[in-house]
């Protein structure tokens, strides 16, 4: 009920324009970009350096308006800093940020219609909750009954009604981040920035939180940009998020996009888990690829999923575990289906489902995942086993430089 | 508080009198400890405060240590020493004045401090020192020197130099207070505000002061206190003007009037409720 006069109310400054000209309309210049959707933030050639150390390279990225919009990598890629300069929290060393059609990469951060989600959510402890969330509409001289009034509403949408008098630090961390939010929102800015926001929670209020965090978002209609390190959480709230490593885009996409046909070896493993086997392509028949494993068997790869610029003809090939199946070693395998046998190790049962890791004779263990249906007999460790899965499952991704597999190691 | 440990041994192990006693004892050590610490602490203050009601007899009106009975004598003619009166005020004033100017001068300092770091403030742990070594510098050094600057540069002894000189023994003490208040602030409070659309100077005004104030008000309060009973430094730099504490180390080699302990005993009971006021607020911050 409360979504409706949310909505209502946006809609309402969109004509009337007094509190906010700036606010929900694209800029002079607002251009088309995926899916003709128009695009909120552009970042061209962004690039940030500490003491020579870049810290995000060369980036380049297109954020849609009423986009979702995740940055996910491990601590150190740059994901942070990113998300800091398009607060206008850290000034780039080259490149530029846009947002809305208006560049604003040296505009300081008071100035822009950005406003943040802080990860310790940064609330004022000498003020109330009233007038931490009012801090925002004053600045920007909002009259008092509309203060009180857009106050009221946004603790509606964040579902903490009658907690305007309430000391901040009296509050729960999960009702803090909540006021975290409705203290950023309230100013309805063009774009909202979130800097992992739920790593102070523990994981059920988080998975709780996450499902709400979706819902208001697509309530208010505000581009959401989010960064964190936390995988599930990325792909459960995202339209579209980006992989990061080593201050670079590894990948980019829908999640459904990024976790089925992961761009490179880093983003197979970073997002989810998966299978990879060394080989090297052999032939390639129309849409199919084959690819000859170092082990001796033989993979097929759809070739729209081999990667854009091979500079080898060693690739790695790859294929989820929930994707395989595992029946007995007879069994016979269908069309278009790859298949590799082996034999049972070690087989776990989780509740969910069967994980089992199946040693191939070259000696590589595969993962594999089996949902607990409740039907067939599962295989018990020692047995042996054919695993197959549908060849359009299958991706393959160029080896990651051996310099670089490391990656975590970056302080 | 040592005691306890051997005590509880002593429990598990052997009888019950023999594990007792030891710990009775030592529930007392420490508390009569420092009740005889804070009477050693209070005795003067005490004297001061009781003599300030006594009964002069002789007819030279000058304190003497001997009792002759009750009365509220000096605190109904408090003004009648015109001296003593005047220079009440002008130390009043004195600390008021380099109260406000230290506070502010000290708090900026410490905030420099805190936040500038490597090649944003190059010089930095010079100035660490300086404030170390201004704090620890003997009075006597300071007052003699800052005399011969005076004298040097023909600056006339006055209410001038009062201030000038107790600017500058106090900003250490109010950087070194607010410093500590400041240490585990959140930068990211700063940030929130500018990214709900405050400038730097409302951002400072709102946020930064507000949530140092508790700091603030108790290098305040550290730089009063030092102002107005300063008397090395004073007695150097005072010239004409000659604050309360001046007055009275002149006074006192003829005889002390018993206003005096009048005004010492306003001036303690002034500083005790400030220093209460002090305690509650910063409780009630953190």
């Amino acid at each position: 009920m409360d979504e409706g006069r949310y909505a209502r109310r946006i809609q309402y400054e969109m004509t009337d324009g007094q509190v906010n000209t700036v606010n929900h309309s694209d800029g002079p210049t607002g251009d088309a970009g995926t899916d003709g959707a128009k695009v909120n933030v552009r970042l061209e050639h962004v690039t940030k350096t500490f003491d020579d150390v870049p810290a995000v390279d060369d980036l380049n990225l297109k954020i849609n308006e009423g986009e979702f919009f995740s940055l996910l990598g491990p601590s150190g890629c740059g994901k942070t800093t990113t998300l800091r300069m398009i607060g206008g929290f850290e000034e780039p060393t080259s490149g530029r940020i846009m947002l809305g059609g208006r560049d604003v990469t040296y505009m300081a951060p008071y100035h822009r219609d950005v406003n943040t989600v802080f990860q310790s959510y940064a609330l004022f402890p000498h003020l109330d909750v009233f007038e931490n969330i009012a801090f925002g509409l004053r600045r920007r001289k909002v009259d008092k009954a509309e203060v009180r009034r857009r106050v009221g509403a946004i603790l509606e949408v964040v579902d903490l009604p009658d907690f305007e008098r309430r000391r901040v630090n009296q509050l729960s961390g999960g009702q803090q981040q909540r006021i975290a939010l409705a203290r950023a929102l309230v100013n309805e800015p063009k774009l909202l920035l979130l800097d992992e926001p739920m790593s102070a929670l523990d994981a059920k209020l988080r998975h709780q939180m996450q499902i709400e965090l979706k819902s208001i978002q697509s309530r208010v209609g505000i581009t959401f940009l989010y960064v964190t390190h936390d995988q599930e959480e990325a792909m459960t709230m995202s339209d579209r998020l980006v992989v990061m490593r080593q201050g670079r885009i590894e990948g980019i996409g829908s999640p459904k996009d990024v976790y089925d046909n992961p761009s490179t070896e880093f983003v197979a493993t970073f997002l989810g888990a998966s299978n990879l086997l060394t080989g090297e392509v052999a032939r390639r028949d129309g849409s199919v690829t084959t690819i000859d494993l170092t082990n001796g068997s033989t993979l097929s790869v759809p070739t729209s999923r081999l990667p854009d610029q091979l500079t080898s003809t060693t690739v790695k090939v790859g294929v989820r575990p929930e994707k395989i199946s595992i029946v007995a070693a007879n069994a016979t395998v269908g069309p278009n289906q790859n298949s590799l046998r082996g034999r049972v190790r070690v087989s776990t049962f989780t509740g969910v489902g069967n994980q089992y890791l199946v040693e191939m004779a070259s000696g590589a263990d595969i993962t594999v995942y089996a949902q607990n249906i409740g039907e067939e007999l599962a295989p018990r460790s020692g047995d042996e086993v054919l695993l197959s899965w549908p060849v359009e499952h299958t991706f393959a991704v160029r080896p990651m430089e051996s310099g670089l597999s490391g990656e975590e190691s970056e302080s | 508080m040592s005691l306890t440990p051997f005590a509880r041994v002593d429990e598990s192990t052997g009888s019950e009198r023999a594990s007792r006693r030891p710990r009775r004892l030592g529930r007392f050590v420490l508390p009569t400890y420092s009740w005889l610490v804070i009477a050693y602490l209070v005795f003067p203050i005490a004297v001061m405060i009781v003599y300030s009601f006594n009964r002069v007899i002789s007819g030279l009106q000058l304190v003497s240590f001997a009792w002759n009975g009750f009365t509220f004598q000096w605190y109904e003619q408090w003004r009648s020493i015109p001296g003593l009166t005047s220079a009440f005020w002008l130390s009043i004033r004195l600390a008021l004045v380099s109260t406000v100017i230290a506070t502010a001068l000290g708090t900026l300092l410490a905030i420099a401090l805190v936040r500038y770091r490597g090649s944003k403030f190059r010089g930095k742990g010079g100035i660490e020192q300086i404030l170390f070594l201004n704090i620890a510098a003997p009075e006597i050094v300071m007052g003699a020197s800052l005399l011969g600057i005076f004298v040097t540069f023909n600056i006339a002894r006055g209410f001038l130099t009062l201030v000038l000189a107790h600017v500058m023994f106090s900003i250490a003490y109010v950087t070194v207070t607010v410093r500590a208040r400041l240490a585990g602030f959140d930068v990211s409070l700063e940030e929130a505000s500018y990214d709900l659309g405050a400038s730097p100077l409302g951002t400072f005004r709102l946020v930064t002061l507000p949530l140092i104030m508790p700091g603030v008000l108790a290098g305040a309060l550290m730089a009063f206190a030092l102002s107005i009973d300063d008397f090395v430094t004073s007695n150097f730099v005072s010239g004409s003007s000659v604050p309360f504490p001046v007055w009275v180390y002149g006074a006192s080699r003829v005889g002390t009037p018993p206003q005096v302990f009048v005004f010492g005993t306003v001036i303690f009971s002034v500083g005790i409720v400030f220093a209460l006021l002090s305690l509650g607020l910063s409780k009630k911050r953190a």
